[in-house]
Order: C-alpha cells, then sequence, then structure tokens
C-alpha cells in the first residue's frame, strides 16, 4: 500500500506503476457528469472574461487541483444542523468523463483522476503527457469510501447541479484505490481486456 | 377479518380484500340475461398508516442490508481467491462495506438506483392506492437519508429532488389466491444497469442461432462487455423470448429468485450452471480488475416468442444486490422473508 499525500509531485506519481494498490489523503472534490461538463464548457474553453462568480470557482479549483485529485462520486450527504457529512459514496464510472478529462488534467495539473471501470485512450495520454494516473475505487462500497471523507470543507455549484452532481471539497483520509492507468502509459484495463477477449474466443470456439 | 366476520378498527388491519367483503353479502354482482355485469366499487380497502409503515421498513432495510444468499456468495468467492490477491482485497472491502452499512444503517452503495416494487396481492386491492403508498414511503426515504435523490426528468434535466417522478418508481402488481401481500423491492443501480443488453437472433458477429447455444454465446459476450462496468461479481436476470419490452421486465424477475435456487426447468437449470461456470474462466473477476468469481448467479427465464423475433435479454446486477422481501398479513403484521 503506498501512501499518496496532496499536493502529490511528478516524481510521486512517476513512482506509481499499474496494478498498485494507494491510500490517497489531503483536500480534493468530487465531480462527475454536471461539473466536467461545466470544467470544460465554461471554464476551461469557455468565453473569458468569466462571470464573477464562474471567477471565483475557477480559482478556487485551480488551488485545489494543481497536484490534487477529482473523485467521480455522486454522494448521499447528511446535513446536521448546518454541517454536511458523507453518508455513502462510492466511485461512479468514469468513462462518461472520457471528453473532457484530458483538458481537465492539463488545464489545473491534476495528478489523480479516482473513478471506476477505467477510462479511455485520451485519458491515457494526458495521465503520460501531464504526468498523472487514474486511481480505480471500489465501485459499490459507498459507507467504507465515506469513512475515508472525513470533513466536508465546501460545496460548489451545489443549487444548479444538485446534491449527487455538485463538486463538493472533502478532507480525504486514506481512501483507498488501485492505480489501473500509470503515467508510463499502461493501462490495466487494456490490458485485461486483451486477456478476457482470449478467453471469450475460447468460450465460443467450444461448441 | 378471517374467521370472525367483525372489523376491529383498533387493529388497523393493513388491507382487506374487497372479494372477501363481497363474499361475506349477498347477491352483490349479478349477472343477467347473459350481460356482463361489470361493477366498479370504489371503496378504499387500505390502512395506509400500517401498510405505508411497513413499505418503508422495506426501503430502508434494502437500502442498507444485503439479503442472506448475497452475503453468502461473496463470502464464499472471497474466500476462494488466493491470498494477497487484489480480487481478495476487493472483495474483503466490499464485506467490510456490508456490515459497516448494516451497523450504521446506513445505505450500502450511494447510487440508491431506481426502486422497483414487484406486489403480489389478493383480489381487490387498489393499485392506485398501492403505488401511492410506496411513492411516499420513497419520498420519506429520500428526507431520512436512506436514499439519494435519482429521479431526474430526461427533458428538463431537473432532480426531482424526492425520487418520484413519471415511472419512477416502478410499481408492478400480481393478483394471487394468498391472503397476504408479499413486496420485493429492487434497488437497481444505474451502472449495473447501463451494461445490460438484448440481442436479436440470429447474431452473425458472434455466429448465435436461435437455439440454447445462440443463447449461451450471445450471454457470454454481454458478460465480456460489461468487464468491470457493471460492479462485478454481477447476477444476471436473463429472458429468452418475449418482445423488447416484456423480456427486459422479465430478466428482472429473475433476478428476484434466490441466488441458491434451482430453475424448475432442467434444461434451463443445464444452462444457467454452465453459463456461470464459464464466465467465471473470464477472469474479469471484482471490479473488472481481474480474479475468479465474475458472476456470482445466473438466472433465465423464457417468454413466448413470436415466430420472427427471437430476443435474448439480459439485465446486470451489480455484486451489491439489494433486494428484500416482506409478507404482510391481512391481520396487520409483516416480517422480512428475503
Amino acid at each position: 500500500m503506498r501512501e499518496l499525500t496532496i499536493p502529490i509531485t511528478a516524481e510521486q506519481i512517476l513512482e506509481l506503476h499499474a496494478g498498485d494498490t494507494v491510500a490517497i489523503s489531503g483536500i480534493a472534490t468530487t465531480g462527475r457528469d454536471a461539473a466536467h461538463k461545466y470544467l470544460v464548457d465554461r471554464l476551461i474553453e469557455g468565453p473569458k472574461p468569466l462571470p464573477a462568480e464562474d471567477q471565483r470557482i475557477f480559482d478556487e479549483l485551480k488551488k485545489i487541483y494543481r497536484g490534487g485529485a477529482i473523485y467521480h462520486s455522486g454522494p448521499i450527504l447528511r446535513n446536521d444542523a448546518g454541517r454536511w457529512s458523507i453518508v455513502s459514496s462510492g466511485p461512479t464510472t468514469s468513462i462518461r468523463d472520457e471528453i473532457y478529462e484530458d483538458k481537465v488534467i492539463a488545464a489545473f495539473g491534476l495528478r489523480v483522476v479516482i473513478g471506476k471501470g477505467g477510462m479511455g485512450p485520451r485519458t491515457l495520454a494526458a495521465c503520460k503527457a501531464h504526468k498523472a494516473v487514474y486511481v480505480h475505487g471500489m465501485g459499490g462500497a459507498g459507507v467504507t469510501n465515506a469513512r475515508a471523507m472525513v470533513e466536508v470543507l465546501d460545496v460548489f455549484k451545489k443549487e444548479e447541479f444538485g446534491l449527487p452532481e455538485a463538486f463538493w471539497k472533502i478532507r480525504f483520509h486514506r481512501f483507498p484505490g488501485i492505480v489501473t492507468m500509470d503515467a508510463h502509459g499502461r493501462s490495466l484495463h487494456e490490458e485485461l481486456g486483451k486477456a478476457f477477449d482470449e478467453r471469450l474466443a475460447k468460450l465460443l470456439h467450444a461448441e | 377479518m378471517p374467521g370472525t366476520g367483525t372489523t376491529n378498527d383498533e387493529n388497523h388491519p393493513p388491507f382487506s380484500p374487497l372479494s372477501r367483503g363481497r363474499d361475506q353479502g349477498s347477491g352483490g354482482n349479478k349477472v343477467t340475461n347473459g350481460e356482463m355485469n361489470v361493477q366498479c366499487d370504489s371503496e378504499n380497502m387500505l390502512n395506509q398508516p400500517a401498510f405505508g409503515e411497513a413499505i418503508f421498513d422495506l426501503v430502508r432495510r434494502t437500502a442498507c442490508e444485503l439479503p442472506e444468499d448475497v452475503e453468502a456468495a461473496l463470502k464464499r468467492a472471497h474466500d476462494e481467491e488466493a491470498p494477497e490477491s487484489t480480487a481478495r482485497m476487493i472483495l474483503a472491502t466490499f464485506l467490510e462495506n456490508m456490515v459497516l452499512a448494516r451497523e450504521k444503517q446506513v445505505p450500502l452503495c450511494q447510487d440508491t438506483g431506481m426502486p422497483m416494487f414487484f406486489i403480489h396481492h389478493p383480489p381487490g386491492l387498489s393499485h392506485r392506492v398501492m403505488r401511492r403508498v410506496c411513492e411516499e414511503a420513497v419520498v420519506r426515504a429520500t428526507r431520512e437519508r436512506y436514499l439519494r435523490h435519482n429521479a431526474v426528468d430526461p427533458v428538463t434535466g431537473v432532480n426531482s429532488g424526492n425520487n418520484v417522478g413519471k415511472g419512477f418508481p416502478g410499481v408492478f402488481f400480481e393478483e394471487w389466491d394468498d391472503e397476504a401481500v408479499s413486496v420485493v423491492l429492487m434497488l437497481k443501480g444505474g451502472g449495473s444497469e447501463n451494461v445490460g443488453r438484448q440481442y436479436s437472433l440470429p447474431d452473425d458477429v458472434l455466429d448465435a442461432g436461435r437455439d440454447l447455444e445462440g443463447v449461451r454465446r450471445v450471454v457470454l459476450d454481454a458478460v465480456r462487455r460489461a468487464e468491470g462496468k457493471g460492479c462485478p461479481p454481477g447476477i444476471l436476470g436473463i429472458c429468452i423470448g418475449g418482445d423488447r419490452g416484456s423480456a427486459y421486465l422479465h430478466s428482472k424477475h429473475q433476478l428476484l429468485r434466490p441466488l441458491d435456487d434451482v430453475n424448475p426447468d432442467p434444461v434451463l437449470a443445464t444452462l444457467e450452471e454452465r453459463i456461470l461456470r464459464e464466465a467465471n474462466t473470464l477472469g474479469i473477476g471484482p471490479l473488472g480488475l481481474g480474479g475468479k468469481t465474475t458472476l456470482l448467479g445466473v438466472k433465465i427465464g423464457a417468454l413466448h416468442r413470436v415466430p420472427a423475433s427471437y430476443f435474448v435479454t439480459v439485465t446486470y446486477m451489480c455484486w451489491e444486490h439489494r433486494r428484500r422481501a416482506i409478507r404482510i398479513e391481512s391481520a396487520g403484521a409483516y416480517r422480512f422473508i428475503g
């Protein structure tokens, strides 16, 4: 198990290889479909100057993401007397953000993308070019994951996107995952996929 | 109530089938001169508070506690993986998550999915009323954080915020002769739902003809394509035949069967066993990151088809098969039966 504490350096990323298990600590945000669309269409590629509120969020996210992480998850939260906490928050399917993630990695200097199911060639290329990794979280293990999301610090776009889709700024403590796409160009998903194909071909040939 | 012929208000029976009321009277329905006399009785025979409490308890428990058969299957899968393997570590995390969710009474997974209620009831109960009770239970469970806000209007993009919308939750009815009502609830997550598939046989690419060998071929293809995306080890609900709509629903009915049951049709039982065994040689494993257990179960049903069509419909359920059942007696008591 390798410990990763945000902010993470390029050197630390290069030490990681597909298959390594990691525990991630530090401040990061959740962000899924609506968040990625907003990051790219509005903040990164939208007409400048940005409206004041967007600029504020852009500046906040730049601070969080430089050397940091985004977590593909739509959590369930509780609000006790104005204080938010995470109830259940496993990873959601990452491939839906494939058309955005390379741009997000490049623009913000993200080091870690956490999700499930793996991502495609565009994200893999961005991981290599910008020294980042994709970490596969424990799909379905919402409560175990919530235990590693120890404090909710802030939230952006809650009203517009709704609770599951908002950016929740969270302090993580030893969040568990497995590196499945590294900065050396290796994707466990690609490699395993080839093996699955071969075994399927054998089963279909049998008859 | 049965045996007494009286109604005791203090007992608050959750429902009282119309048929029984009718039997006690005399000459309620008359068929005259061969004409069909279709009567409408608008009396509401459901005691909503008692029925609603039972349904709410079902929702809460389904979101927080896996059924025993699924737990046992996950433990078996864990023990079969090699010590120190990634697969075993992942399954250990799953088991830990299951224990934590039950202890804290919080949802096992943040995606509490599409709630689907399958209700068996005696004659005479109002579907509209039962549907409303299910909706109210879902609204309350959402308010109390047992369900995530999950109902999104696809046209406006607006989340209803209470898990009620058009066709949401799903409520399905079947009449039976039993005096009790049984309600099975399945919470069907979106990640696994996305990897379900429907094949129209013959399929040239997979060389799948209109026979059980063709079924085997396309189902294995579906498992391969789902790889890690449906949160394996998964459970397959399969329908052979039917039309495109009925087949998907029937494939979901298969997921209501206990994992350790045996298909009463020996031909389908053999096919289930074979597909399960073969799929587990694909090596997809927990979360698609490699391992021995790719599927925990395969359940196959069949519906008559028209000569021109031969559909094979696969619904994929994730490892966290949230499916619980209650039985509500007409006298008011209810208990979990699954």
